[in-house]
């Protein structure tokens, strides 16, 4: 026992606290937290619950509220084992819940309620330990004193205190009525990393039974009674809106309720999803395409590419890199193209209102970022947040879609609610494929042009410029990403690089359209690292280099960044031959603070790209469930290789091309690859996972069909460009 | 129009326009969340569900074909042995990440090994490619299938 960590309340002081601050109660958890509430005020026995993660009552349920929402990253599971090792109980015996909104459950790295950024586990980590160890002392204590010994003559094991040196034991649940009368500890010792029973060992993920059974609930299988479902028909058109509306077709269907102007477009509200489907198609409407009329891809990369032979604004400056580039015996360049990218996570969005008649609401939802939509509901509406209350589901996928900075599907959900008010029932405004595929919020769609200088083989000069779109501007985010006029987002990846390049300049175009841009899963390292590592396999042919040695040379001094690029090589065998037509291509970048490599072997078959192997080596700090690691960088991998080989969102004449899985198409079984994971054992600070591998998928699987083809990829997705 | 047929052997009688697709029947009539919503093409495989023993994508499946038929569903997949030991496998195997096309998965799962007792690559992925999983979760799919054909081979399944 070493580490020290600082509790600042009393218990008591702690639940007034919970319930000033508007932390809300959840229609499927509702009683834990009215007892919690009601604790407080004395009007109930007290159950144990010492802070906001956790919950012991006196039948022996343990209760975990989680603070980060699960999306298919076993973020519930991680937080779980954090808890349960200092509590001293396995993860399998306790219950995971979705927190409420609420600020206890603010990100730890952002202080607003949201999951992003690959930031839950190493966030969270000594917080969840911390709530856990105090759980864990309280019960000690309250053992200790219904037995008249010492503290230090109990131990915590297994759900129960034991008294040493007998078979006396009292379990938690026994013990859960006294510990809530203590007093919560300032100070609580935390387990050396050596004692460990739970974190870095393999938990089967506490999600698991209930999600394959089809029990589990998450936002779009939410219910209530008299419940109605609306969808939106929105303009098609971005910045566009409504001319003209005939709904008398729609509104002769009959178990359509209402067919109501929301400033997103026209909602039809019904009986059931097939109701308001059909309705919404019989709408005769008009749109006004306005600015977003002439948007056209083409066109779009046309006046990205122009703008990237001009100078940007400078977002890093080292040395002289125009008179370097002017010195270089070998000068290279090229353009690299990402297009935009819908998040498109299985489940597609939906959000239940129930307005209250205090003039606030029940929303039921699967959001990753409650701490922006309770306070835009309760500013829609009005009321004080303690008004507004939230119940967030499991999410069918997120990838950044489902954290939106302007709450564009919660604040819908309530305008066709306030809109069909006179209806009096729970409104479940949903979104359907095609809704998603060209509802916006994309990943930006970015230029990218690189230039080299090379001299006796070794990179001397090195100019990235990054044209496209800010996501963060006009956002309350920013002043915090926003510096000196450059998106941090648009250029991290590049402007953050820390090979050992003399004279190096990047560049940023920032471009304004009337597309809706948002993070998608990785952000601007989905951008900048396919550019940056398409880009060193392209220097490392022209300097005659082998593509890992010259990035070994480049990254000396960086052991992490160098570990897992080792670590790739080796497990893949960097070097070793391989069968007629395959190649091999390689990667290595940091973001969100893990370091991920990428080797990727690769072939062209009929035209089309072939991905045969890919492996991946991780360094994220110490791990806290290598099996969700595992997990989330085979699905990082899956998730880049679709925007690699095939997804992408395109316009012509102001429309969005794509619709659904036939034209937006994404990996399929059969194109999966064989994916290994290596995970770096690492001493070094906590990092991210969830998107840390998604980066040097693009780039790896480029260099791989150069490798085998000859053939450069410089335009994602790949698509038919090998045919 | 009047509908009937059995979901997971119990009789549903249903009154729903003919057109309605059997999967909003399932859920938004029969409250049978279990098959999911992610494309309503037929595009994406999350509705899958059993008609008469074979595997049809519910969001294109109009209501009136499945009447007097026997329809299973992700809720009465464990009714038989290979549905046990496809979702044992999956749990096993910790397939899950969110979640969402998992019971369409273990739907096209079982229809494969009721025809195919020892799965290959092949017909994996031949029964398999109409599913998506956008968590990308398919190197584990493919992993917990060969263990459900294992398991039900050996006997060892539940």
């Amino acid at each position: 026992m070493s580490t020290k960590t600082t509790a600042q309340h009393t218990r008591r002081q702690f639940l007034k606290g919970i319930a000033a601050s508007g932390m809300v109660l959840g229609l499927s958890f509702g009683s834990p937290l009215r007892a919690l509430a009601l604790a407080a005020d004395g009007e109930l026995p007290a159950e144990f619950q010492p802070n906001a993660f956790l919950r012991i009552g006196s039948d022996g349920v343990v209760t975990i509220y989680a603070k980060h929402d699960e999306m298919g990253q076993g973020i519930h599971t991680g937080l779980a084992i954090a808890i349960c090792e200092e509590l001293e109980i396995d993860v399998d015996q306790v219950t995971v819940l979705s927190a409420p909104a609420g600020v206890a459950y603010a990100n730890s790295a952002y202080r607003v309620q949201v999951t992003g950024g690959s930031t839950s586990t190493w966030s969270s980590f000594d917080q969840m330990r911390s709530a856990g160890a105090v759980a864990r002392e309280m019960l000690i204590a309250a053992a200790a004193k219904r037995w008249g010994v010492d503290r230090a003559a109990c131990v915590a094991k297994n759900g129960t205190v034991q008294r040493v040196g007998s078979a006396t034991r009292l379990t938690y649940g026994e013990l859960a009525a006294d510990a809530a009368k203590g007093v919560v500890p300032t100070e609580v010792p935390l387990k050396d990393r050596g004692d460990f029973t739970r974190i870095g060992k393999p938990t089967p993920r506490v999600d698991s039974p209930d999600k394959v059974r089809g029990i589990a609930k998450f936002s779009l299988d939410q219910r209530a009674p008299g419940m109605l479902t609306a969808m939106v028909a929105r303009c098609p058109y971005f910045g566009g809106k409504l001319h003209s509306c005939d709904d008398s077709a729609a509104l002769r269907i009959s178990g359509v309720k209402k067919i109501v102007r929301v400033p997103s477009g026209v909602a039809v509200i019904a009986v059931d999803y097939w109701t308001a489907y059909k309705a919404r198609e019989a709408l005769q409407i008009k749109w006004k395409a306005g600015r977003g009329g002439a948007l056209d891809s083409e066109r779009l990369r046309e006046h990205y590419v122009a703008k990237s032979k001009t100078k940007g604004m400078v977002a890093r400056a080292d040395g002289d890199v125009d008179a370097a580039l002017a010195a270089a015996e070998k000068r290279i360049e090229a353009t690299y193209e990402v297009p935009f990218q819908a998040h498109a996570p299985m489940e597609p969005l939906s959000c239940m209102v129930t307005l209250q008649d205090d003039g606030g609401a029940h929303i039921v939802t699967g959001s990753q970022m409650l701490g922006a939509d309770h306070p835009a509901a309760a500013a829609r509406l009005g009321v004080p947040m303690d008004k507004v209350k939230f119940t967030n589901s499991y999410l069918g996928g997120g990838f950044g879609r489902r954290a939106n900075h302007q709450s564009d599907f919660v604040l819908e959900a309530l305008e066709v609610a306030l809109a069909a008010k006179s209806l009096q029932a729970p409104i479940k405004t949903v979104w359907a494929r095609e809704d998603d595929l060209r509802g916006g919020w994309y990943r930006p769609m970015y230029v990218n042009a690189i230039t080299a200088g090379i001299d006796d083989g070794k990179i001397v000069a090195w100019r990235h410029r990054v044209v496209g779109q800010s996501i963060a501007k006009g956002t309350p985010f920013e002043p915090l990403i926003i510096q000196n006029g450059i998106d941090g987002l648009s250029v991290e990846g590049a402007a953050d690089m820390p090979h050992g390049i003399p004279n190096l300049q990047v560049e940023l175009h920032t471009v304004s359209l009337p597309v809706s841009v948002l993070w998608w899963r990785s952000v601007g390292h989905s951008n900048t690292a396919f550019a940056k590592e398409s880009f060193l396999d392209e220097c490392a042919a022209a300097a005659g280099r082998d593509p890992y040695q010259l990035r070994r040379e480049l990254l000396a001094g960086h052991p992490r960044w160098l570990r897992v690029l080792d670590l790739a090589a080796k497990k893949a065998g960097w070097g070793s031959p391989l069968a007629d037509g395959v190649g091999r291509g390689i990667s290595v970048h940091e973001s969100f603070k893990g370091f991920a490599a990428h080797v990727i072997e690769a072939s062209v078959e009929n035209g089309q790209p072939r991905i045969h192997r890919i492996v991946c080596a991780i360094d994220c700090g110490l791990v806290v469930n290598p099996d969700q690691v595992e997990s989330q960088l085979q699905s990082a991998a899956v998730f880049a290789l679709s925007a690699t080989l095939g997804s992408e969102i395109t316009f012509t004449d102001g429309l969005v091309d794509q619709s659904n899985f036939h034209d937006f198409q994404i990996v399929r079984m059969h194109e999966c690859p064989e994916i290994e994971v290596h995970i770096v054992e690492s001493n070094d600070a906590m990092g991210g996972i969830g998107e840390v591998g998604v980066p040097g998928i693009a780039s790896a699987t480029c260099s791989a069909i150069h490798a085998a083809t000859g053939k450069r990829i410089r335009k994602l997705p790949i698509g038919d460009q090998l045919a | 129009m009047n509908y009937q047929f059995t979901v997971n052997g119990q009789s549903r009688d249903v009154d729903v326009h003919p057109d309605t697709p059997l999967l909003w029947v399932l859920r938004d009539h029969l409250e049978l969340d279990g098959t999911k919503y992610g494309c309503g093409r037929a595009l994406c495989g999350a509705c899958t569900v059993h008609v008469e023993g074979e595997a049809v994508r519910a969001c294109s499946y109009p209501v009136h074909l499945a009447d007097g038929k026997a329809v299973q569903t992700i809720e009465g997949l464990e009714s038989n042995a290979v549905g046990r030991a496809v979702v044992d496998a999956w749990i096993d195997e910790e397939v899950v990440q969110c979640g969402w096309c998992q019971p369409g998965q273990c739907m096209s799962a079982a229809a494969l090994l009721k025809e195919v007792q020892d799965p290959d690559d092949e017909a994996i992925d031949a029964a398999m490619s109409g599913n998506l999983c956008r968590c990308g979760t398919y190197p584990r799919i493919r992993k917990a299938i060969k263990t459900a054909a294992k398991s039900l081979r050996g006997g060892t399944g539940r």
